[in-house]
């Protein structure tokens, strides 16, 4: 790559952006400790999507059980972290743990699932989400491991010695909560996954990918191990996944089966596919917008019908998952390509329109 | 624990079921390639729809015998289901017929999210309990118990089916769907009107998901907003199993689930020395599917054939 020259204006730029991103919790604590804790899960989200965008759209593999990785890690952090089996590992052990952990069940769905494509994978990777799913829900007898349905209690939260992040506390007069400094790592790794992600898209393993995505056979014939490769994205995938899931366990202190279940892989799909497969600013776009839609939702909806009907007619939660399946099928109709595609996908979809089969 | 015999009575029962929600996604997939992701939302639609007419009639206390009334919550439940087909097909897979695989697949997980929750809205979260109108007898034999409701549900199933073969395969529709299913644009080339036969498919799995829905909420004593998910899925693993496109493939891949749950269920907690229980059943169904996939991704009947993209 040239070396490039950077102008003062853009150092500027940044340095603004990095006060901006410092500062946004304090704003946000001034409105209400809520939106902390939304923008928490928006960047674990943010985690989430880009570890599915690199399965599904960098290297083209649809999969549906994505939340299991997710799932494993924060397993893997709540068992090492937590009175159930009386370990308190710190969390420089525990998050790399659910790393490792995640990786290692991504290699092991990849592996059988070499051969699938399309649809066919879908449902493989469906049913291995449902499979880790039923087995965190009935792993608690003979031996007590995760300790079925009732899910993991009392979690430690993320500690530095004794420096509890999860507590609240006044610094240098001033009041800051859990939340907030929870915001702080968050962030940084979220911003360390964005750019591992940059890296990785124009890297040798990112065209690869691109190349497996477009046309398999032509891939493999230009000298691509397309058997490691894929596995490579299921790893890379999963173990973005598993530090996301750590990190769940870690602020939530409590994890259950119930939390893990295929709506949560659908939810992160759509974050992907709404925001534009493959493409970076687009999944963070989704990932945000979908975030924080049940909290718009929230306050507008119940609000709202309070006014027109004097009473809540309609659940928020039905609602928000009735835009959910109408924003899927729009999307999918009306832009294919996602709210914020990739130039090149753009310019794709308006070379491929009038092709294949024959137009109703 | 049951006997060996007993098992194999449930595994029917709960496989003629598989089989008719199964033979949906196989016709709709064996002609536009699409999985309809949405199908289990159907099955679940059809039994609530009759559910509530079954309650209706019970409740204006006509005195109807049980055989009009169910036939009654049927008649209502099949049109509904059909009528969503063909919305949903109109709506959300038309539009898309020549776009890249992943894009119906992912509105139809869209149409099934949204179906979910308008049941959910008309019917609320609660579980529907089937109405003990049925007069249920059982006959015993060999130590096995087998109830009239049994019986009927795999009596009506075979008979569905047989007609299925026979529309299929008799009647000028069929000759025109397999046509389609083989090649759409030499079939239209022909002058048969896919856009016609698609919709076919979608109407007539979608009957067969209405009846296959009152069965199962009958059968279970049951129905619920989230019943039609995991029906949906065991049901597309059967397709799978028997060779999704392949209709005679369906209905043995909802045979042979229905007894390899049945089977597996009951005999797993003796195997393991009771370390996993029936609770894995579900498992079972996914286990087959990811083992079929892998070792005869054509399953049972269908083509062999070395790339499916």
């Amino acid at each position: 790559m040239p070396e490039r020259r950077y102008s003062a204006r853009h150092w500027l730029g940044v340095a603004l952006i990095a006060a901006a991103l410092l500062l946004l919790p304090f704003a946000l604590a001034a409105v209400g400790q809520t939106w902390v804790r939304v923008v928490n899960l928006a960047l674990l989200y943010v985690m989430l999507a880009l570890g599915l965008n690199i399965v599904v759209g960098f290297a083209g593999l649809l999969d549906l059980g994505y939340i299991a990785f997710y799932a494993v890690g924060a397993y893997a952090y709540a068992l090492l972290a937590s009175p159930h089996f009386g370990l308190h590992l710190p969390f420089w052990v525990t998050l790399p743990a659910g790393f490792v952990v995640a990786a290692l069940f991504g290699v092991l769905l990849g592996a059988p699932t070499l051969k699938l494509r399309g649809d066919y994978l879908a449902i493989v990777t469906l049913g291995f989400g449902e499979i880790i799913r039923i087995f965190m829900n009935n792993l608690n007898a003979p031996v007590n491991i995760t300790n079925g349905p009732q899910g993991i209690n009392l979690i430690d939260p993320l500690k530095i010695g004794d420096w509890s992040l999860a507590k609240n506390e006044v610094i240098a007069g001033l009041a800051v909560s859990g939340p907030m400094k929870y915001y702080y790592p968050l962030m940084l790794l979220t911003l360390a996954i964005i750019v591992l992600n940059l890296r990785l898209q124009n890297s040798r393993i990112g065209r690869a990918w691109e190349a497996i995505r477009e046309d398999e056979i032509a891939a493999r014939a230009m000298g691509i191990n397309t058997r490691n490769i894929k596995l490579l994205a299921f790893a890379m995938g999963a173990s973005f996944g598993g530090l996301a899931g750590g990190l769940f366990a870690s602020i939530q202190g409590f994890i259950s089966p119930e939390s893990f279940g295929l709506m949560e892989s659908v939810m992160v799909l759509s974050m992907v596919v709404l925001g534009g497969m493959g493409h970076i600013p687009g999944v963070i776009l989704g990932a945000v917008l979908l975030t924080s839609l049940p909290e718009v939702i929230r306050f507008t909806v119940v609000p709202a019908q309070q006014a027109l009907f004097g009473k809540v007619l309609v659940d928020p939660e039905a609602i928000r998952m009735l835009v959910f399946g109408l924003a899927l099928v729009l999307v999918m109709i009306l832009r294919p390509g996602g709210l914020w595609p990739s130039a090149v996908r753009k310019r794709e979809l308006a070379e491929r329109h009038g092709q294949g089969l024959p137009a109703p | 624990m049951d006997g060996f015999l007993q098992q194999l009575i449930n595994g029917i029962t709960l496989g003629s079921v598989y089989a008719l929600v199964a033979l949906g996604y196989t016709m709709v997939y064996g002609i536009i390639g699409l999985i309809n992701f949405a199908h289990g939302e159907l099955v679940m639609i059809g039994a609530l729809a009759a559910l509530s007419v079954i309650a209706a009639l019970l409740k204006a206390g006509l005195g109807l015998p049980p055989v009009v009334i169910m036939a009654a919550g049927l008649l209502v439940a099949m049109p509904l289901c059909m009528l969503l087909a063909v919305v949903m097909e109109r709506v959300a897979y038309r539009p898309l017929r020549g776009a890249p695989r992943l894009a119906p697949l992912i509105t139809a997980i869209g149409v099934s999210i949204i179906l979910q929750n308008i049941a959910m809205m008309v019917w609320g979260r609660s579980y529907f309990s089937f109405p003990a109108f049925l007069k249920v007898t059982t006959y015993e034999f060999a130590g096995a118990s087998i109830t009239d409701m049994q019986i009927g549900i795999v009596a009506l199933a075979a008979v569905l089916m047989a007609g299925l073969l026979w529309v299929v395969h008799r009647t000028r529709l069929g000759l025109a769907m397999r046509a389609t299913s083989q090649n759409l644009s030499v079939a239209a080339l022909m002058g048969v009107d896919a856009n016609r036969i698609i919709v076919a498919a979608f109407l007539i799995g979608a009957a067969l998901a209405a009846v296959a829905g009152v069965m199962v909420s009958a059968y279970y004593g049951i129905a619920h907003y989230y019943m039609g998910f995991m029906l949906g899925l065991k049901a597309f693993t059967a397709a799978v199993l028997g060779g999704i496109g392949h209709l005679g493939g369906a209905m043995l891949g909802g045979l042979l689930l229905g007894l390899i749950e049945a089977l597996g269920a009951g005999y797993i907690g003796d195997l393991t020395g009771g370390v996993f229980g029936s609770n894995y059943q579900d498992v079972f169904a996914f286990l087959v599917l990811i083992a079929v996939l892998i070792v005869r991704p054509s399953g049972l009947l269908g083509p062999k054939e070395t790339d499916r993209a």
